[in-house]
């Protein structure tokens, strides 16, 4: 169970960029997650909703983009996607020799955030 | 307004772990991290590379648990200098308890640290340290089919040392298959067959790890 650490990275990922940016609010985390990179979403989204309470990022909604695995037959070259727990087996020739590529992404893809009062005045830009 | 961020999600992780693996160089300390499910045999390991290591590469170890200082006490007794930390519920060692050991475990003089992680096939595979190799130890009672279950953990290995050899034929353990699905996802990383108890396959890990050394 690391989605407890997972979920702070995220957190803490998201809410220095909206610093970086000056923004106000985050309304959306995007988030690219390989298949077998061991993440639960639904157990991340329960930690945020925890964890980003009091932040700027309180209520953002969290889109996982889901990054299938890749195999590649040694013997006849199929590539189809695949997920854990793997096959051992080509799908299309039966062949037991395959390599796996992809599907270990782990980042912030973006965040999107509602900067409305940002800009329309110097005197409500805070420090 | 959509900020584009493309940043690791344990890039703070990763950060610290960057600078660990500095102080391991100016120390001139070489670093395992040892990964494998509990039970798979990471100490019986370090006491058996350790009993074969020349004179001149004094070894430590890091131990990780959650609870307990069982196997840290196991390894002092062989007179081989060890800090524990526990990490209370924590599932897996991250790169910021490594710091924290370090400020109080100074590495003099030490050529080898061996990391023992939590064990656990899963989450100690996302959090890098700073260890100059990843060293994932198999062992044949957990099963042929573990890589194909966990190839997060797999494909992170540098080396995979698989335990208990002596027990293939016991466990009926198909080492081609197990091979196979190691190579699916990682087909760089030697696939090392030992055991600890008989010390059958100790001797070329050893070999292949003092190469890795120099």
């Amino acid at each position: 169970m690391h989605e407890l650490p997972v979920t702070q990275g995220i957190l803490s990922v998201a809410l220095e960029a909206a610093q970086r940016n000056g923004a106000r609010r985050i309304t959306t985390i995007n988030l690219t997650i390989g298949d077998l990179a061991s993440i639960v979403d639904d157990s991340v989204q329960f930690y945020f909703d925890i964890l980003s309470k009091g932040t700027i990022a309180e209520g953002a909604v969290l889109c996982f983009r889901r990054q299938p695995a890749l195999a590649t037959c040694v013997d006849c070259g199929h590539q189809f996607p695949i997920s854990a727990p793997l096959t051992a087996t080509c799908s299309a020739c039966g062949g037991t020799r395959l390599h796996i590529s992809g599907g270990r992404e782990f980042f912030v893809e973006s965040i999107e955030v509602d900067d409305e009062d940002r800009g329309s005045a110097g005197d409500f830009e805070r420090e | 307004m959509k900020i584009e961020v493309a940043q690791g999600i344990l890039s703070a992780n990763d950060q610290i772990a960057a600078e660990n693996r500095a102080t391991f160089d100016a120390a001139g300390a070489f670093v395992l991290n040892l990964m494998a499910s509990p039970g798979a045999g990471k100490t019986s390991l370090i006491l058996s590379t350790v009993e074969q290591l020349p004179g001149e590469v004094h070894p430590a170890v890091i131990e990780g648990d959650l609870a307990s200082s069982i196997d840290a006490d196991t390894i002092a007794a062989r007179g081989i200098p060890v800090v524990q930390i526990n990490t209370g519920g924590s599932c897996h060692l991250d790169a910021p308890m490594i710091r924290t050991a370090l400020a109080s475990f100074p590495l003099d003089g030490i050529g080898l640290l061996f990391i023992e992680n939590v064990g656990n096939l899963v989450c100690t595979a996302n959090f890098a340290l700073g260890a100059h190799l990843s060293v994932v130890v198999a062992s044949v009672p957990e099963g042929h089919d573990k890589p194909y279950k966990y190839p997060g953990m797999f494909a992170r290995a540098d080396v995979v040392v698989l335990n208990k050899a002596d027990l293939l034929e016991a466990f009926e353990f198909d080492l081609d298959f197990f091979r196979r699905g190691l190579e699916m996802v990682n087909p760089d990383a030697p696939l090392l067959p030992i055991s600890c108890r008989t010390g059958e396959g100790v001797e070329g890990w050893v070999a292949w790890l003092l190469a890795r050394l120099h």
